[in-house]
């Protein structure tokens, strides 16, 4: 044993601080967009602050009714259709910050089972599954 | 002093979890007790509130630096008590903050082998699970129970950090069975005094055990679990300090990770409020790092835990619709 990092997890190490990086620097790019009107917004800046201290449904209910008139409630991966405004655009950095972790579990379970590491390749896939499932949409409820 | 420790640890959790699911404040609780928070936005131009949260999170991740907590645990209770968010959004946020926190710190940590990668796997499989399933209840109970629990959970933690001891290298006679099985050892450099540090750790069953209940706590509110994390790697599982503060610290960007894509998902970010959060507790950080050789450590740590407890009063007298302060 050592007192080095092993290659799984270096080579996590290093995944996760492009992703963090990418994902940063996205978020700096896309809120100056956002902020300097330069997209313009699917919830106009000037009224977002109306909303934003009623519950997560009435305030999805309110931004559906008065600017999206979508038939169904903006969640899950719908912000997609929007990323052509300021607003919603923010969401790619986001979804990068939050789904970086599940490409480095996936990129070490390769290595963990050439090492015979059975026990933490299994693992490791188990932990992709359930942050690939979480991060699906299909888990989400509401009040 | 480490199984006293422990044993007090047991109790502490034993109370919290009591406190949270026994606790009379629900009878009082109803929803109309929402109905008094801080005022709404009204005619205040759209960009004040933006402002005020960069400059908070400014001070809170200075704050944060040198006492030693993370971003979230302070952001979600002082946020949800004195700005005109919702706690819905509040919780959302508060996990980014988290999450980013432990982006930043991680790949640095795991380098440097402080994070212990073998260590975490495990421990976040079950807390990242149980985040999940925290965030699912934590948005289905109605907005005052939460709020309620969170101010319980928060003075649970002022109760936490004002007993729990550290415990730089615990010993640890014999690894249990499961770690050995799972191999979760590793050295150490300790650059204080050059030297080589073995370590194993032992109540390896009864430490994932006890992450079912971070895990749930961390997605249900929205905090970042490092106040839990650490005392038990670090006096229940037998992890050095520092290996316990970092796999903790990394441990947190795969707990928030999977809690935040519910939060994602079910529409509660609002980019307004997580980018000047995530901007702010970041410089906030730099320029706590910087000072952190300067300041006095137990004044901030006094600091913090009154802070806190400021924080989880209000957020429980929030949820009971009482107007104390």
């Amino acid at each position: 044993m050592s007192s080095k990092a092993t290659e799984e997890q270096l080579l996590y190490a290093n995944i996760l601080e492009k992703g963090m990086l990418v994902g940063l620097l996205l978020m700096f790019i896309t809120f100056a967009l956002y902020v300097f009107r330069i997209m313009p917004a699917a919830i106009p800046l000037n009224e977002i602050a109306g909303y934003w201290s009623q519950p997560v449904h009435e305030y999805l209910v309110e931004i559906n009714n008065n600017f999206l008139r979508w038939d169904h409630l903006p969640t899950g991966w719908s912000w997609i259709k929007l990323i052509g405004k300021g607003d919603f655009i923010n969401f790619i950095p986001i979804a990068i910050l939050s789904g970086v972790t599940i490409i480095c579990y996936l990129a070490i379970v390769p290595g963990l089972f050439r090492r015979g590491d059975k026990a933490y390749a299994i693992m490791a896939l188990a932990e992709a599954a359930i942050l690939t499932l979480a991060a699906s949409g299909l888990l989400a409820v509401g009040h | 002093m480490t199984n006293n420790m422990f044993r007090k640890l047991g109790g502490i959790y034993a109370s919290l979890v009591c406190a949270l699911t026994l606790s009379p404040v629900w009878v009082l609780a109803s929803e109309a007790g929402m109905s008094a928070p801080v005022p709404p936005a009204g005619d205040t131009a759209w960009w004040v509130w933006p402002v005020v949260l960069l400059v908070v999170t400014f001070f809170m991740g200075i704050v944060a630096v040198l006492g030693g907590v993370g971003g979230g645990v302070l952001y979600v209770p002082i946020i949800s008590g004195f700005f005109p968010f919702h706690l819905d959004f509040v919780r959302g946020t508060g996990l980014l903050v988290a999450l980013s926190g432990a982006l930043a710190a991680g790949p640095g940590l795991l380098k440097m082998n402080m994070a212990s990668l073998r260590l975490a796997i495990p421990v976040a499989l079950i807390a990242s699970t149980m985040a999940i399933v925290g965030a699912m209840v934590g948005l289905a109970l109605p907005t005052n129970i939460v709020q309620i629990l969170l101010g319980a959970t928060i003075l649970g933690i002022v109760v936490i950090m004002f007993t729990a001891k550290k415990s730089a290298i615990p010993e640890v006679k014999q690894a249990d069975p499961l770690s050995s099985a799972l191999r979760i050892c590793g050295i150490y450099h300790e650059a204080s005094s050059g030297q080589d540090i073995n370590w194993c750790v032992h109540r390896t069953p009864l430490g994932l055990a006890t992450f079912i209940i971070i895990g749930f706590m961390a997605g249900m509110f929205g905090l970042g679990a490092g106040w839990a994390n650490v005392p038990v790697l670090n006096l229940m599982m037998g992890a050095p300090l520092k290996i316990s503060v970092a796999t903790s610290k990394f441990l947190l960007s795969i707990t928030d990770t999977s809690a935040a894509w519910i939060y994602l998902n079910k529409g509660c970010v609002i980019p307004m409020m997580v980018v000047p959060s995530l901007i702010g507790i970041m410089l906030g950080s730099f320029v706590g790092v910087r000072i952190l050789k300067v300041a006095k450590p137990t004044f901030i740590r006094w600091m913090v835990i009154a802070i806190l407890g400021f924080a989880g009063i209000k957020a429980l007298t929030k949820g009971l619709g009482i107007e104390l302060f």
